[in-house]
């Protein structure tokens, strides 16, 4: 079920990889109207990082296709990123998550979905082949004093 | 992405500094690669005090370091990890098969 979002914002930006970097800095600029502690922020630019990535790396090997950001709070201080490319998909989903597992070149470590498991509450990746993938990842950032 | 490289009595230094992600990874393995061959060393250390942001993509450096070590018989370390890039180490367990200072 959709939830209604307090704020979202949308991205979209090809597949280059020096995105990568434009793309956490948005999505830390995003959270910020959140309060987000600094253990928070890395963890969602380290999760955005590896999402994004994926998608640059898997989702579009041999072309540059666009990815889209999507950023939303949701009601209870929960921060919902969705990461989507139209690429190549995913044949298996379960195993593309396992640690360690990767069909990148010498400069992937197959840790990429490990971090996001271990930096977010919760991780969901839909894939169709040849249609693209989708990961949706949400976090609930610890309630802040009021100054 | 930037790698100052120090070498000396076949001990090597690699000063990483800047952002170690996918888009930089490709430039420091390359860089790590030649030092080592040029180098050959006994002991590598690998210094992150001036990384500013890192992902999974600086595993894949470090155990490529790791490998490379271990075929020329010598040792690694790993020193000055800023704590975003302990956060992604210990989420991955690299803690437990590099040396961290």
């Amino acid at each position: 079920m959709r939830t209604k979002a307090v704020n979202e914002a949308v991205l979209t930006f090809p597949s280059q990889s020096r995105n990568e970097s434009f793309a956490r800095s948005a999505a830390a600029c995003f959270a910020a109207q959140m309060d987000p502690t600094l253990n928070e922020l890395e963890d969602i630019k380290t999760t955005i990082s590896e999402a994004v990535t994926n998608a640059i790396v898997h989702g579009y090997p041999d072309a540059i296709g666009d990815v889209v950001l999507k950023m939303r709070v949701l009601p209870g201080n929960v921060l919902e990123l969705t990461v989507k490319d139209h690429g190549r998909g995913i044949p298996d989903v379960d195993r593309a998550r396992q640690p360690m597992f990767t069909t990148g070149g010498e400069e992937r470590s197959g840790m990429g979905f490990t971090i996001m498991e271990s930096f977010m509450d919760n991780v969901t990746v839909r894939s169709a082949v040849n249609k693209g993938t989708t990961v949706v990842m949400r976090k609930k950032l610890a309630p802040r004093m009021k100054k | 992405m930037e790698i100052q490289v120090k070498s000396a009595d076949r001990n090597l230094l690699l000063e990483l500094s800047g952002e170690l992600d996918h888009h930089g990874a490709r430039t420091a393995l390359r860089e790590l690669e030649e030092a080592l061959d040029a180098a050959l060393p006994q002991k590598l250390v690998l210094d992150l005090s001036g990384i500013t942001f890192m992902d999974s993509s600086g595993i894949a450096v470090i155990l490529r370091a790791r490998q490379k070590m271990q075929l020329l018989d010598g040792g690694l370390l790993v020193r000055g990890v800023p704590s975003q890039a302990r956060r992604v180490l210990e989420a991955a367990g690299v803690n437990r098969l590099v040396t961290i200072k």
